[in-house]
């Protein structure tokens, strides 16, 4: 047996070959100018490549990213409170595995991915701060962040088995995508005088958490309003079309930046001090604010596309207004702008760095306070603003990826 | 709302609609029984989706009455509401929902508007593909039917309603010669079923098998009406005579 082994593994190679040569003449030498392009360029890049590795692997100092990961997570968040963000993060990722697990198809790439990043996480050269978790006194005990990231990997990966059973039902897994959102809130914020959830003013939140916080939080709450905006600019009472319209070309005749601060200072002024909202509310309403009016903008143009006689056909089988609306053309109007409203998203994710112009840290606020926190850090500039990049740049990547993995499996454009 | 069994299932009364300023229906007078089918035909921009599509409510009319099983259309919503549930429609393009499996194209209205149960629903619609004849595409998309499959399953849907008149328009005009055929089998055995039909088609042969009476639409009236003999025999007007000819001779 081992022979006839060997026979077909030197047959697949020898068929591969020519494939290689074949890849290679049609893709880099199909010409005589691809040919000089392909022959100057290589080294060309080899030659950057190098440098870049070098760089990375050798003459970078990456003290400055390794020394302080909990406080590119969680900002200046209570160490001894920590446990909250953790038991939050733990039950999101579980949350994601178990959807993994029930419907698999884009949820799939997303647990596969996010199993990974954090087990990459584990494995990365940080220094590691020690972790008290004092949920229940007798389980108290300390562990690593390192041990932290890799049970999220694991908790993903046991929700996935546990989302495969017959017993979960999908209603029960939205139900726990709908409330957990909210006791996560919960859990971080706290209550006054409590001795076991103590709040935690939001001054104190950072880094990633705030940045999730107001790119998620800016988006799940812009949806709804953006498609209620956008109804309401269609809307035949003057009154809500009049407003809608209003409100969407004012937002939209201002930048964001613009909007932050009159969130930031003109509450002030408006409001009471008792019942002005925290920094980081205001600074979440604003980004909401701004997302819904670009999303209500894109809403509209899809509502557009959508063929007047999908709309005649539903009132024709009897369907109410809403009926057509809610079953018909907005399922067809959001399939239409899918790709447009993601790459909203996604732009909203990065303009969430705008909000340490009113003095909250984020991400990349986070970043900066450690460039300027010792000298010897300010000489580290490159290292900090590349780590922040990559990260920036793995989660749009991520959020890319699933809407084209949803334009797949809602077959955008086929049907 | 109670009414007799000999009494008119749909009354139009000297029906007038304008867009704007442009008047696509001069003053339409229309009887029709249950049971019946009636042919409505006549050249392009005469009126004749106008006229039937004020029939279920689609286009409003401004002067006239319009009484459909009894209930009087206005503008009064629930009214609109319960003809529109009377009435089946089946469009030139079929208006199919692309984003729905066949099968959620034929259930989703009973469910919803008539609050049936999905698994009756379902039931019930696989009855009525089997019987518009492709009860195998059930779990397809409109898209990845070809146009004859579509309007058939656009008959389905209607039917699902459990209306008591179907209302066609064109239902044909869109369709490949070679499935012209598929549907128009469909309509006839509608037909011959005893549903009150109002089709608006140039298929002479299907007015000819099956209509009890025709009207010949003409720049917003009705020219010219009678039973498929008094039509093509013995047309009066002559302008149903040249329009005949036109449409016959190919
Ligand atoms: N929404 C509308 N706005 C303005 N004018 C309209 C509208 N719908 C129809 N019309 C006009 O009303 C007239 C009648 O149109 P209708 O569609 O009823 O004709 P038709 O007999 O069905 O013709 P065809 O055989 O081409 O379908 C046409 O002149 C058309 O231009
Ligand atoms: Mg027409």
């Amino acid at each position: 047996m081992p022979s006839s082994n060997q026979l077909t593994a030197t047959d697949a190679r020898s068929s591969q070959a020519p494939g290689i040569i074949k890849w290679v003449r049609a893709n880099l030498f199909s010409n005589w100018f691809n040919s000089i392009l392909t022959i100057t360029l290589i080294p060309a890049v080899a030659y950057i490549l190098f440098i870049v590795f070098r760089w990375v692997f050798i003459s970078a100092d990456w003290s400055a990213v390794t020394s302080q990961p909990l406080l590119f997570g969680v900002g200046q968040f209570p160490r001894d409170q920590i446990w909250r963000v953790g038991i939050s993060l733990l039950s999101i990722m579980f949350l994601i595995g178990v959807s993994w697990g029930k419907w698999g198809g884009l949820l799939r790439s997303i647990g596969i991915f996010a199993t990974l990043l954090f087990f990459g996480f584990a494995i990365l050269p940080f220094q590691h701060e020690d972790l008290s978790i004092p949920i229940f006194t007798i389980a108290s005990t300390v562990m690593t962040i390192r041990f932290f990231l890799g049970l999220i990997s694991l908790f993903i990966i046991i929700g996935n088995f546990i989302g495969r059973l017959e017993a979960v039902s999908k209603r029960l897994i939205i139900i726990g995508w709908f409330v957990t959102p909210i006791i996560t809130v919960i859990l971080l914020s706290g209550f006054d005088n409590s001795e076991l959830l103590p709040s935690i003013t939001t001054t104190l939140w950072g880094g990633l958490l705030v940045t999730f916080l107001l790119a998620f939080g800016g988006i799940i709450l812009s949806f709804p309003i953006g498609v209620a905006l956008a109804l309401g600019r269609r809307s035949k009472l003057p009154v809500v079309s009049a407003f809608s319209t209003i409100f969407i070309e004012m937002v939209r005749g201002v930048p964001l930046v613009t909007i932050l601060f009159m969130f930031s200072f003109i509450i002030n002024l408006v409001l009471p001090p008792s019942a002005i909202p925290e920094r980081i509310v205001r600074a979440l309403m604003a980004m909401t604010l701004f997302s819904a009016a670009y999303t209500a903008e894109n809403i509209r143009g899809g509502l557009q596309a959508v063929p007047p006689g999908q709309m005649e056909a539903a009132k024709a089988v009897g369907m109410s207004g809403f009926q057509t609306m809610f079953f018909i053309v907005l399922p067809q109007a959001l399939r239409a702008i899918l790709p447009a409203i993601v790459g909203q998203f996604i732009s909203l994710f990065k303009d969430t760095t705008l909000v340490v112009i009113v003095g909250i840290n984020d991400f990349l606020g986070i970043g900066r306070s450690i460039i300027n926190s010792t000298p010897e850090f300010l000489q580290l500039q490159l290292e900090v603003y590349v780590f922040i990049a990559i990260i920036y740049m793995i989660f749009s990547f991520l959020m890319s990826l699933a809407s084209r993995k949803l334009e797949d499996a809602l077959g955008v454009g086929e049907r | 709302m109670t009414k007799t069994n000999d009494e008119p299932i749909i009354i139009c009364r000297d029906v007038h609609k304008w867009f704007d300023d442009f008047q696509a229906l001069k003053g339409i007078d229309m009887e029709v029984n249950i049971r019946e089918v009636i042919v409505i035909f006549g050249p392009s921009g005469s009126g004749k989706s106008t006229f039937i599509r004020t029939l279920n409510r689609l286009e409003e009319h401004q002067q006239g009455q319009i009484i459909v099983d009894g209930i009087e259309l206005s503008h009064d919503v629930r009214n609109i509401e319960k003809v529109r549930q009377e009435t089946g429609m089946v469009f030139q393009q079929f208006n199919l929902f692309p984003h729905l499996k066949v099968i959620q194209n034929i259930t989703l209205a009973p469910i919803w508007v008539k609050k049936l149960p999905k698994e009756k629903a379902e039931v019930k619609a696989m009855e009525l593909l089997e019987r518009v004849g492709i009860p195998e595409q059930a779990e397809k998309y409109p898209g990845q039917l070809s146009g004859g499959q579509q309007q058939r399953v656009a008959i389905a849907r209607a039917l699902a309603m459990e209306p008591k008149i179907m209302l066609f328009d064109e239902p044909t005009s869109a369709l490949d010669p070679e499935m012209i055929k598929e549907v128009l089998d469909v309509m006839v055995g509608l037909a011959e079923s005893g549903m009150t039909m109002i089709v608006v088609t140039h298929e002479m042969g299907f007015a000819r098998a099956v209509a009890n009476r025709m009207f010949f639409f003409d720049e917003g009236l009705v020219v010219e009406s009678g039973t498929p003999a008094d039509i093509f025999e013995r047309p009066k007007e002559d302008r149903t005579k040249l329009f005949l000819s036109q449409i016959l001779q190919h």
